[in-house]
């Protein structure tokens, strides 16, 4: 399946390869540059290349591309997901996935992808197996292995590999028996210039910390499950029961792992919980444009609105901004016209604002475009959606553990976009005749 | 730079001398830096293979990471030091005789990796050998091992299909993925070998891991389409001809046989059914095959379960969504349905990459119909103004395929586009020029005031496209515009030899039609242009003048053809039909690289048409029939009848019961255990004054619904007044399902009367509480169902049973040993016990102490496997398998305390 891998950086390097079967030759990669050249963006690289004996399938993350390279038919989105997954171990094993990581590591790198893959087909990609395996590296454990030459690569035998519950591993023991878990929402929505939204999703996930001794079987059950429209579990989840009870059943993996991640249904009304008031005008022959921004709290339960930053990207004709913020501060970039304001946690009782002039190129005319104005925050201790955990039950072992569970709310983007309908009355009235 | 590259090697020569001096030393730290240096050196891509001698002495190292990065420079290496590398043979050899699976499996890895064509023999026996291992995993390397070989030796074909063939019975799930990419690999067209194995695939499909699934299904997608027929066809004739076929004598039953109502094969419907939980994998590989399964091979209107989740992949990475939108692209043409609802999911953003945006914008083109097109457009005016002007082009491009599919919105997105010509992008208006030029051509009649507009607007216009296509909608109506159109031509004299060579041909078709209308005014001027494209470098223009040349100005030598010049110059041309650029790509099977790329890659596996007539559906039976027993063992075994009916009143229980052999799921015969029937007190006399109840569970089935349980309760009057409407009232939880008894209208003093319900406890002991009501009063009471009552007698062979228990290990096994008491230490006294607590059937066993029995749970149908194991001592073993893990607890609980009674 998966015949080699390349990492390709930004200024267009490959600075690591690895081949599972016979060796390709690394001027493979030139079609993958001549794409590269041809895209204006790095995202704009197509993630599926055909050369005249293979095939180029690449994933962008942290601005490092990894090409595989495939000689033939295999579903893209197999070699896609698990590329992701390569990534992914990456940045659990060394926190970060960057180039200076990946070459300070590179034993470590090449044992991992040893294990990930034979002859091609994914071998082992369940982050605890590949811990038992090869262990991490930590500063400490560098510094005893320069001094005594032992090793990263583990003395037992991955057992996790042969069990039916591959993803845990055997003889886990805590003295502090913990398990956490974290619901987090995030908004997507769009909303245009009248403040009416025109999408809004919320789309959620339940991250997991579970330190619990030996084979705990959990159980966790929801105030409101029906609120989760569509659904997708780690493998660990029995699905059986999820469909009769509603009840989410599981031998949970060792440490962080992601439980379900979940969509709430377009059909209940997303609830937006801040509101921007806008006015941005340019005025035509003037070299002078008014900012006018507002932001407020709604809907938010009495929880505060923190870490909110705003970023829009401006017209090209904009020379520069003399805006004052009445909180936070705020930034503007001249040469990719983007302006970001860092507002921090809103007040309620002193709404955040950020008003003054832009200065226009001169002799430029009024610039047509409207700006999208893109919102993120968080709500501390609040699901959006209003979903709610019942209860969490062990079984399986006798100790009582300590069990908490957070919620948190961010708004991925919010997009205001001005989407000033077409100035021509022609458009729209020719489309109220249809009805 | 050729001495740079000599002093390179010079400094590598130094360096591996370096290395090798620390691969030889006696300090093992020191053999594993040079080894990790080496590694180092090898994942750059720089050349390490002179290290070779060196580093294959290590092969036998007792340090394991030492090893494995010998290992890994071995596979990298192997190939071009063949000689040297058959020295490691021997140490993987033994290796392969290992009592731990795991180095088994390692050294089957290595050896199999290693490319040399010598040893192909070693390998052919290492791999046999492995794929009877006792261990799952060391056959789970022999399968992929399988593959490696046979890129080594296609000429190994046929031994390793027969490998394949063994591996292909395993019933392990580790296994199931690699050998089915190994058969996928080495014969995808050994269909007959899938049939036996079609069935217990499909089973295990869940529990296989996330990778072996994507290539399991895609497997059994093919298979299907190969072995079931159509679910396609449209309604299904049920009309008099059946009825008379029924009369008619055999030959006409024959010719009947098509119009058949369809019935699916049920193997179909059970691929169909065990693939749609996994859509909600979080592997996006895996829902992207099962939508890819569903489209190819579910009932039409069953397509559509798989939308929710396609569309949940597009909150994933970018790449994901790449490739998901294509696909959705490719659906949408032929299922608007499917997507319109979501249709918002597909607005463009203003941070996705420029082909998200184009595939976004293809399907949203693709979802337009006459409802919803007023939005779409709005949608799209948006993003004519993107600052991403290869983005806004294609908009526009969008907007001319939705003037010309919905006839109704063809005049608005018309004035849209005119008004965009005013535009201040350059590529916004040559965009429009295209697809208005396309536009017109629909219907050029009353769009004279448009060609105008943009013959204005020429001068301004620098796109050689857009130039081209206003000059021929001038010359294509030059007679609609008489005035203007030689104006034009003029111009273009004086610009011509400026010109893009699309633009020149444009004018040369100009200046010919226009000679034939309006030959008084244009003749020089189409003179002068035909000098100039005699003289032009590029020779399509030069061939193009000599073309019209001899077309238009007569001459002697011009024949007959220039007769009709007017006829092929003027000619009604139909007008251009815009399509998707997905149109045709359902050519290829959804979620296949060939479809992604729209050209049929290395490899690629046609999907085949449905087949007329299936073949023979028997050749998937596996099942061995066993002798039938006779009615009473029958009742002990239930081993292969199949109850038809069965009919209970308060008293009796009759049963239909026919032999015949097993179909080939497990059918679970609902038979009363006849156990002692406990009862419990539902109500006292003294609460319910005077009206006393008591229930008991009949363990019969539940005839009002399957899923729930059956109770009886024995209302018993003990006042000295007739009790009137007695019935249930309200539940708790309200959500509670449970069947009530009819009303009792009177109930004499003394009297009593048994009534029977059902409840659906959901598989949960927690009592369904409920009101018992009289006329006058109101009385809450509950009902606790032991756990044991939750279950009903399921039937199966010995070898069924453990087939089934051999699923359900690891988590889904509770097991604890227990004291018996003295009592229960005969085997029929034990039966007796466990068939008194908990409602199971009992299967026949081969072994004297080992006692089985096996239920399934009512409301969910999950399978409990019980297990007891007497041993030495008066002690025995208790096992429970299921998957539900909390009734095994409590079962086995429940179980303890009645056998270890005294």
């Amino acid at each position: 399946m998966i015949h080699s891998l390349f990492l390709v950086n930004a200024s267009g390097d490959i600075f690591l390869e690895k081949h599972w079967k016979s060796v390709v030759s690394r001027s493979v990669c030139d079609y993958f540059f001549e794409a590269q050249e041809r895209a204006t963006e790095p995202e704009n690289v197509p993630p599926v290349i055909p050369t005249p004996h293979h095939y180029l399938i690449s994933v962008l993350r942290h601005r490092i591309y990894f090409v595989a390279v495939i000689q033939s038919e295999v579903p893209p989105l197999f070699v896609i997901e698990f590329l992701h997954r390569v990534v992914d171990t990456f940045q659990d094993y060394f926190g970060v996935c960057t180039e200076a990581a990946i070459k300070d590591n590179v034993v470590v790198v090449y044992e991992l992808l040893e294990e990930m893959l034979d002859n091609g087909f994914p071998l082992a990609t369940e982050s605890n197996i590949l811990k038992e395996l090869i262990k991490p590296p930590t500063i400490l454990r560098t510094m005893v292995n320069t001094i005594t030459g032992s090793t990263n690569v583990g003395e037992q035998l991955p057992t996790g590999q042969l069990s039916v519950v591959p993803w845990r591993r055997t003889g886990v023991k805590y003295t502090n028996n913990e398990a956490y878990f974290d619901v987090v929402e995030e908004i997507d929505a769009i909303i245009d210039k009248s403040g009416s939204t025109i999408t809004a999703e919320i789309q959620g996930v339940i991250d997991a910390c579970v330190k619990l001794t030996g084979m705990p079987d959990l159980t966790l059950s929801f105030m409101n499950p029906r609120l989760l429209d569509d659904v997708s579990f780690h493998p660990c989840v029995r699905f059986k029961r999820w469909e009769a009870e509603r009840i989410l059943s599981f031998i949970p993996p060792d440490g962080n792992f992601r439980l379900l991640s979940y969509h709430v249904s377009s059909q209940n009304l997303v609830a937006i919980p801040v509101y921007v008031k806008h006015n941005i005008t340019f005025r035509e022959g003037s070299s002078q444009g008014r900012f006018d921004l507002t932001l407020g709290p709604k809907q938010t339960m009495g929880k505060a609105v923190e870490s909110v930053l705003v970023s829009s990207q401006l017209p090209r004709g904009v020379l520069n901004t003399n805006l004052n913020p009445s909180q936070g501060t705020y930034t503007f970039d001249p040469v990719t016209k983007l302006l970001t304001w860092d507002v921090g946690k809103i007040n309620p009782q002193k709404l955040p604002s950020l008003k003054g002039s832009m200065s226009l190129q001169a002799g430029a005319s009024k610039p047509d475009e409207n700006p999208t104005i893109n919102i993120q925050f968080k709500i501390q201790q609040m699901a959006i959606s209003g979903l709610k955990v019942n209860r969490l039950d062990m079984y399986g072992e006798k100790y009582k553990p300590f069990k908490g569970i957070k919620y948190m709310t961010k708004a991925g983007f919010i997009y205001i976009n001005w989407r000033l309908l077409c100035s021509s009355s022609e458009w729209t009235l020719a489309h109220k005749n249809l009805y | 730079p050729h001495h740079v590259s000599t002093n390179s090697g010079i400094f590598s020569v130094l360096r591996n001398e370096d290395l090798k001096e620390m691969l030889e030393s006696s300090k093992e730290s020191l053999k594993l830096e040079a080894m990790k240096r080496i590694v180092g050196l090898i994942a750059k891509g720089k050349n390490a293979s002179e290290l070779f001698p060196a580093v294959v002495k290590n092969v036998a190292s007792k340090n394991i990471e030492l090893k494995k990065l010998v290992y890994v420079y071995l596979v990298r290496y192997a190939e071009e030091q063949q000689d040297l590398a058959l020295l490691s043979i021997s140490t993987f050899q033994r290796a392969l005789k290992d009592p731990n699976q795991l180095i088994r499996a390692s050294a089957l890895r290595v050896l199999s990796s290693i490319r040399v064509p010598i040893i192909v023999p070693i390998m052919m026996l290492a791999i046999k050998e492995a794929a009877t291992d006792l261990s799952p995993y060391v056959r789970k390397t022999s399968a992929h091992a399988i593959q490696k070989l046979y890129s080594l030796d296609p000429e190994q074909k046929e031994q390793l299909i027969e490998v394949i063939e063994k591996l292909l019975k395993d019933k392990s799930t580790l296994v199931a993925g690699s050998v089915v990419m190994a058969f996928e690999e080495v014969c995808p067209d050994r269909i007959d070998l899938i049939h036996k194995n079609y069935r217990k695939l499909c089973n295990l499909l869940v529990d296989v891991e996330e990778w072996g699934q994507v290539v399991i299904i895609s497997m059994l997608t093919r298979y299907a389409r190969t072995q079931f027929t159509s679910p396609w066809k449209e309604g299904a004739t049920f009309d008099e001809n059946n009825e008379k076929a029924f009369y008619d004598s055999e030959e006409e039953k024959k010719d009947q046989v098509e119009a058949k109502p369809y019935v699916m094969d049920p193997d179909h419907r059970l691929l169909l059914r065990n693939t749609k939980p996994l859509l909600q994998s979080r592997n996006t590989a895996v829902v992207m095959s099962v939508a890819q399964l569903y489209w190819h091979l579910a009932p039409k209107h069953e397509v559509s379960v798989v939308t929710k989740s396609l569309v949940r992949l597009l909150r994933s990475h970018r790449e994901v969504q790449y490739i998901v939108l294509q696909n959705i692209a490719t659906m949408s043409i032929q299922r608007k349905g499917m997507f319109e609802p979501y249709m918002k999911s597909f607005y463009v953003r203003s941070t996705d990459a420029t082909h998200i945006k184009t595939l976004k914008l293809e399907i949203l083109t693709n979802l337009a119909n006459e409802a919803n097109i007023s939005t779409i457009l709005r949608e799209f005016q948006t993003y004519v103004k993107s600052q991403d002007k290869a983005f806004a082009a294609a908009t526009i491009q969008a907007i001319g395929r939705c003037a010309t599919n919905i006839s109704e919105v063809t005049d608005t997105c018309l004035n849209g586009l005119v008004l965009l010509l005013s535009n201040r992008d350059e590529t916004v208006v040559a965009e429009s020029v295209v697809v208005i030029k396309k536009l017109l051509q629909m219907q050029p009649t009353q769009h004279c005031e448009i060609i105008k507009h943009m013959a204005k607007l020429f001068d301004n216009i620098t796109v050689s496209m857009a130039r081209a296509s206003i000059l021929w909608l001038i010359g294509e109506y030059c007679e609609r515009v008489p005035k203007i159109a030689p104006d034009v031509l003029r111009k273009m004299a004086k610009s011509f030899t400026a010109e893009e060579d699309i633009v020149k041909l444009q004018t040369v078709n100009l200046a010919a039609k226009l000679y034939l209308t309006n030959s008084k005014q244009t003749k020089l001027l189409t003179q002068y242009i035909l000098n100039l494209g005699k003289y032009d470098q590029n020779y399509d223009i030069r061939d193009r003048t000599r073309f019209i040349r001899q077309l238009i100005v007569p001459n002697e030598k011009s024949g007959a053809l220039s007769k009709y010049a007017r006829r092929i110059l003027l000619a009604p041309k139909p007008a251009p039909v815009l399509e998707s650029a997905f149109k045709d790509r359902d050519r290829f099977q959804l979620g296949t690289l060939s479809h992604s790329l729209n050209i049929k890659a290395t490899g690629y596996l046609e999907l085949s048409d449905w087949p007329a007539v299936a073949p023979d559906q028997s050749v998937r039976n596996v099942e061995v029939i066993e002798p039938v027993g006779s009615l009473p063992s029958l009742l002990l075994t239930y081993s292969v009848a199949v109850v038809h009916t069965c009919r209970i009143d308060s008293q009796n229980c009759y049963f239909t019961v026919s032999y015949k052999s097993l179909s080939p799921q497990l059918v679970s015969v609902n038979i009363p255990t006849f156990g002692p029937v406990k009862s419990h007190e539902l109500l006292h006399h003294m609460t319910g004054k005077g009206l006393s109840a008591r229930y008991h569970f009949p363990r019969q089935p539940c005839l009002y619904q399957p899923n729930m349980v059956a109770v009886q309760v024995t209302l018993t009057n003990g006042s000295d007044h007739s009790l009137e409407e007695i019935h249930i009232g309200d539940r708790s939880p309200a959500s509670l399902n449970l069947h009530c008894f009819n009303t009792i209208e009177r109930l004499e003093p003394e009297a009593s009367v048994t009534v029977s319900m059902g409840i659906d406890f959901s598989d949960s002991t927690q009592a369904a509480n409920f009101q018992l009501c009289t006329k006058d009063d109101q009385f809450s009471v509950s009902i606790q169902p032991a756990v044991g009552e939750l279950l009903m007698p399921s039937s199966m062979t010995e070898q069924d049973f453990c087939k089934e228990q051999g699923k359900l290990l690891g988590m889904n096994e509770t097991s604890a040993t227990i004291t018996l008491a003295a009592e229960n230490s005969s085997s029929q006294s034990l039966s007796k016990q466990v068939l008194s607590v908990a409602n199971v059937g009992v299967v026949s066993s081969s072994e004297n102490n080992i006692h089985r029995f096996a239920g399934r749970t009512v409301s969910s149908g999950a399978l409990v496997l019980v297990t007891a194991e007497s041993r030495e001592s008066s002690t025995a073993l208790l096992t429970i398998n299921t998957d539900k893990s909390i009734m095994a607890s409590m079962l086995l609980r429940d179980l303890k305390q009645a056998l270890a009674q005294a």
